[in-house]
């Protein structure tokens, strides 16, 4: 399953990099879910940080994006998620939602939750949820922000607290909660381990579990790969702005290419470490 | 004397505190020190006094009759709307056509340059369409009543601080309850979380310019009644304004409020001590001071925890 592809590759290969992406894809039937083709982005026009990628990620699925710092992990979540210019596909079921703006994706069933700075801190907990409720009508409003809290009770007791008092785990379960919201179809994360005490990656990532099996597609990247990889179904490693393996979570797991990309030993034959 | 000094400042501060509020809106959620507020002030009293020339034939001198003991009545009260629309309307036409091509470009510097610029030729407009001799809105002559001793008001200044009163109050809930207050709030504290989560940028960016701008317009109003209407009121507010803005702290409105009352008060019980002519220097001291002495201002965002 796992599958080594170094070295630049166009976009007349991907195809065939998506078949093989199928067998894990095919197991959520209704949901909607991810389809990234040739994704091409960065910061400024001619110097890409993501360099044609492509990934899926299919409903009821986590799926990992793991790579050493400066391989475009975030770049490439945040072109995704409509914050950094990108050229290429990116679908939702059927719908092409590439070009459109950040703020049009949630109302398209896309959320996103940024590594840092990810909730209001001049603002309740309760508001957080309620500035991400505001693109529902109100009638169900408050029944989907205590959903999107039961997954963490932690936030329950505090909806009255302002969130730049909360700590730093129960910030980040409001960072997922408000994105919960909405009830997306695709939940994209940045990190949502980082800075986090080792306990508290476990109960956070645990949760995707239970946000995967209401059959959104998660995408999560994860500079944590031991953890990611215990909670994935899938992963992606990117080195350079380019997918570099990818396959089953399990099997990654004992890839050897895998943990000397982690190791930092990068082969003489590779190309150096990136920036 | 002293308490009458303390009311003239009291009085003088809900103006600045009005200014301030829009101010500090503007440049905390669009991101720019915007030196055109001031003339927003200017225009929405000069709407109002053209809007009362155009109505004049059929409801000479302010309309027969005034509120009790008001200056103006019913034609004042019907230009008031219109005269903040306008002004809101003028706000978004120049966002329009100079301050959103300038910010897609690029540096807050060269927005706050050109507000500058555009400043200049909204107050050089006023002088060439009306002199630059003051005007009024009515001529009626105002009487000071004595609400304590030693200290007299008129109805005109007591309708100013109910006016701001209501609207700060207004503003708070509009700010605290609301959908766009909300939105606005988040906007205001992280631009990009904001539009993750699904607001729309550029209505923020339009709301604020209309209640921005409308405040301003309402505060020109307030000093066209109870002072008078100069080309240069807005601009000789304008230190005032950032001064009392940053004192509050920018971002918060209770803060601008907090800060156009301090300065107000300091402005007007430097009179007596200093003399007139050195008045418009204590806004400056003020503004000093708190860059040096507090740069977040008295209820500015602490960032993590504010």
């Amino acid at each position: 399953m796992t599958d080594q592809e170094s070295g630049p590759t166009g976009p007349a290969g991907r195809g065939r990099g998506d078949a093989r992406d199928r067998p894990a894809s095919d197991r959520g039937t209704q949901g909607v879910g991810l389809v990234v083709r040739h994704l091409v982005a960065g910061y400024e026009p001619g110097l890409p940080i993501v360099r044609g990628v492509s990934l899926s990620v299919a409903p009821g699925e986590i799926v990992a994006l793991l790579g050493p710092n400066g391989a475009g992990k975030s770049t490439l979540v945040k072109a995704v998620a409509g914050l950094v210019p990108a050229a290429g596909q990116v679908r939702l079921g059927d719908r092409e939602i590439i070009g459109a703006p950040a703020h049009r994706m949630v109302h398209m069933g896309l959320a996103y939750v940024p590594q840092t700075e990810n909730v209001f801190t001049r603002m309740t907990v309760e508001e957080n949820l309620e500035v991400a409720g505001a693109i529902l009508p109100s009638k169900i409003r408050q029944a989907r922000m205590d959903g999107a809290c039961e997954l963490f009770p932690e936030l329950t007791m505090h909806r009255r607290l302002l969130a730049g008092r909360l700590s730093g785990g129960q910030r980040q379960m409001l960072a997922v909660a408000r994105a919960l919201v909405g009830e997306p179809r695709v939940l994209v994360l940045d990190e949502p381990s980082a800075g986090l005490a080792p306990l508290l990656v476990e109960v956070v990532l645990a949760r995707l579990r239970e946000i995967r099996d209401r059959g959104v597609a998660v995408l999560v990247v994860e500079q944590n790969v031991r953890a990611a990889l215990a909670v994935a179904d899938r992963a992606y490693v990117l080195v350079e702005g380019r997918e570099r393996l990818s396959g089953r979570a399990a099997t990654l797991a004992t890839d050897p290419e895998v943990a000397r990309l982690y190791l930092g030993g990068i082969g003489a034959g590779d190309s150096p470490r990136p920036q | 004397m002293w308490l009458q000094q303390v009311t003239n400042g009291v009085i003088l501060g809900a103006t600045i505190g009005l200014g301030a509020i829009g101010l500090t809106l503007t440049y905390s959620i669009l991101r720019f020190a915007n030196f055109t507020h001031g003339e927003f002030i200017a225009w929405g009293a000069y709407f109002a006094l053209g809007l009362l020339a155009l109505a004049a034939p059929w409801a000479p001198d302010a309309g027969p009759g005034h509120f009790g003991p008001l200056t103006v009545g019913w034609p004042f009260v019907a230009a008031a709307p219109l005269a903040v629309a306008l002004t809101a309307g003028l706000a978004l036409g120049l966002d329009r056509v100079l301050f959103r091509p300038l910010a897609r470009r690029g540096a807050g510097l060269t927005l706050a340059i050109a507000s500058f610029g555009a400043s200049l030729a909204l107050r050089n407009a006023l002088v060439f369409l009306y002199g630059p001799q003051p005007d009024y809105f009515t001529r009626e002559i105002p009487i000071a009543r004595a609400v304590l001793p030693g200290v007299r008001v008129t109805a005109d200044q007591v309708f100013l601080l109910a006016v701001t009163l209501v609207l700060v109050a207004a503003l708070h809930l509009v700010l605290t309850r609301t959908g766009l207050g909300r939105a606005m709030r988040a906007t205001s504290e992280n631009p990009a979380l904001a539009e993750v989560a699904g607001i729309d940028p550029s209505r923020v960016a339009r709301w604020t310019w209309i209640i921005g701008a409308g405040l301003a317009a309402v505060g020109g109003l307030l000093v066209g009644l109870t002072v008078q209407i100069r080309p240069l009121m807005g601009a000789e507010l304008l230190l005032p304004l950032f001064a009392a803005a940053i004192l509050g702290g920018i971002g918060s409105v209770p803060g601008a409020l907090l800060g156009g009352l301090i300065v107000g008060l300091a402005e007007a019980l430097a009179v007596p001590l200093v003399g007139a002519e050195y008045r418009a220097a204590v806004a400056f001291l003020i503004l000093l001071v708190v860059l040096l002495v507090r740069p977040r201002g008295l209820l500015g965002p602490r960032g993590d925890a504010g």
